[in-house]
């Protein structure tokens, strides 16, 4: 690849308070294509904070969010106009919340789900739609027989696999993941982050997952950063940093798993 | 004025400027919903307070004032607003589409065409297409600003998901002049290729909701549909039981307990005209 060299999306010194209090500080890294980055931390440590500032869904105090777009290459999504950045979430972007029903339409059938992205960027045959709709849904693992049925009636993996069919539909280039796996049952997320896994190889996907589960970014993230109190403390290769951890909190968070 | 009980057509004067300006900034904007402040009318929410409203605001002493109520020019909706409009107004009042000024409609666009001149002011419940599909009123305007209206075509795609068909027949979805998506009041679909190219001015007034928007003359009006699923205007597939007309748009009526039934124009001016002018249907007496 010849654009190997700019990184997808660069990040700058982003920084949000809440008042007095620090959501998260001094926050910089790059993203290369086809790199999956995880951010870990324990809960309060500013990851999510992080994660919605880039989205676009909470406007940080300061900082830059460069995101490398298809047309008009690099750009600040911070300084994009609101309709500029819409587009940018239903094309380039995904966004992968943590509960299902933040992500999903519940009143909506599977089908209609999947296929509103594919509407909104202008998609006008109903049999291309459901087509797309019914491979998408094969592709999580989801029986296409049940592209009618409604979200509510399918358990909490169905959900959640379902929202990533929604979201990845249209071939985003960047995915932001909030907790993927929480709330499920552990061979559910086995399944899922399994799933998660090939689709990322399959399509080249860049992602940042910010997850609490240290055994997620193991499986799915090459590179890691580690929060505490809105700093990023460490950061480096994922194997690295769980293998030999350097910062006291890392150290602290990697002997805190349990072994069974 | 202190002979009289009510200022001409009801409204203050003040209102009805408040009114006729959103109504001149829904014709400047077609199909853009205008905030107004609504007032409270003598008649319940949902029997056309918004249209009554419209209606005063636009209505000249020299005016002929028509009201229908599901095209019928009869039914108490039509002529309790008549009469308010006869003791308010003292404007002449009519059943004839072509010798109306002023249409108040309820549901439906006369049969009959509309001509230059005339107004055309609907009743309208609901005014946000989107409202059933994202409940919140910030989002639904921000998706309106911004033209993001594929959420409206996930309602279609339900809808021929699960019947077969788009089977949405009335408050059918149109796209204004390219760019607003409007809900054109709960007429049936059959009549949603009337709004556009109309020679009248169509006004549209939901008066719970706060809202004016309108269509000024030979706007041009799209339903919205999919390539493999387009549009169709659809209505029972019978002629007249009275007229014999086979292209006006029919209400199913239940004659007996024993299921028989006829169908008949849902425009009674239409129908009687055409019966005055010695056409008859099957079930014709």
């Amino acid at each position: 690849m010849i654009d190997d060299d700019t990184p997808l999306l660069s990040v700058r010194r982003l920084s949000k308070r809440y008042g007095a209090h620090i959501g998260c500080a001094d926050v910089s890294f790059d993203l290369y294509p086809g790199e999956v980055m995880g951010i870990v931390g324990e809960s309060g440590s500013g990851k999510s904070t992080l994660l919605n500032c880039m989205a676009g869904h909470l406007a940080p105090d300061q900082g830059e969010v460069i995101f490398d777009t298809a047309v008009e290459g690099p750009r600040d999504t911070l300084l994009m106009s609101e309709p500029e950045r819409r587009m940018l979430a239903r094309t380039d972007w995904a966004f992968v919340h943590q509960n299902a029903r933040d992500g999903l339409r519940m009143g909506v059938s599977a089908g209609g789900n999947v296929g509103e992205r594919l509407m909104a960027v202008g998609a006008r045959h109903y049999g291309d739609i459901r087509g797309t709709a019914t491979d998408w849904l094969t592709r999580v693992e989801i029986d296409a027989g049940r592209i009618d049925d409604r979200p509510t009636t399918f358990s909490g993996g169905m959900q959640q696999r379902l929202q990533i069919a929604r979201n990845l539909v249209t071939g985003p280039r960047l995915v932001f993941m909030d907790e993927p796996t929480g709330g499920l049952d552990v061979s559910v997320q086995a399944r899922l982050l399994d799933m998660i896994r090939s689709l990322v190889r399959d399509m080249g996907l860049s992602a940042i997952i910010v997850t609490h589960d240290l055994a997620v970014v193991r499986l799915l993230a090459d590179r890691l950063m580690v929060m505490k109190s809105g700093h990023v403390v460490e950061d480096g290769l994922t194997d690295q940093v769980l293998d030999d951890p350097q910062h006291q909190y890392t150290q602290l968070l990697v002997s805190s798993i349990l072994q069974v | 004025m202190t002979d009289q009980a009510y200022n001409f057509a009801y409204l203050d004067e003040q209102t009805k400027r408040m009114i006729r300006r959103a109504i001149l900034k829904g014709l400047a904007i077609p199909g853009y919903q205008v905030p107004f402040a609504s007032r409270e009318m003598p008649m319940p929410y949902g029997w056309g307070t918004g249209g009554v409203q419209v209606s005063a605001a636009v209505m000249t002493a020299d005016d002929t004032f028509k009201v229908i109520d599901q095209g019928a020019d009869d039914t108490t909706n039509a002529v309790s607003i008549r009469k308010f409009f006869e003791a308010t107004a003292q404007v002449a009042t009519t059943t004839k589409t072509s010798d109306a000024s002023v249409i108040q409609t309820r549901h439906r666009i006369p049969e009959e065409g509309l001509t230059e001149g005339q107004i055309l002011v609907y009743q309208v419940p609901i005014p946000e297409p989107l409202r059933f599909l994202e409940p919140r009123e910030s989002e639904t305007r921000k998706m309106h600003s911004l033209e993001e209206y594929g959420l409206m075509h996930v309602k279609l795609y339900e809808d021929i998901s699960r019947h077969g068909h788009i089977a949405t027949s009335y408050a059918y979805p149109v796209r204004v002049e390219g760019r607003y998506v409007m809900d054109p009041s709960p007429i049936p679909k059959f009549d949603n290729p009337k709004l556009g190219g109309c020679p009248a001015i169509q006004l549209f007034g939901a008066g719970r909701e706060q809202r004016i928007y309108a269509l000024p003359p030979y706007t041009d009006v799209v339903s919205l549909d999919f390539e493999d699923h387009p549009f169709e205007a659809s209505k029972a597939d019978h002629p007249c039981g009275l007229c014999g007309a086979q292209d006006s748009y029919l209400d199913e009526v239940i004659t007996d307990d024993a299921g028989a039934r006829m169908f008949v124009c849902s425009d009674t001016d239409y129908c009687t005209g055409r019966q005055a002018a010695g056409h008859k249907g099957k079930d014709a007496a």
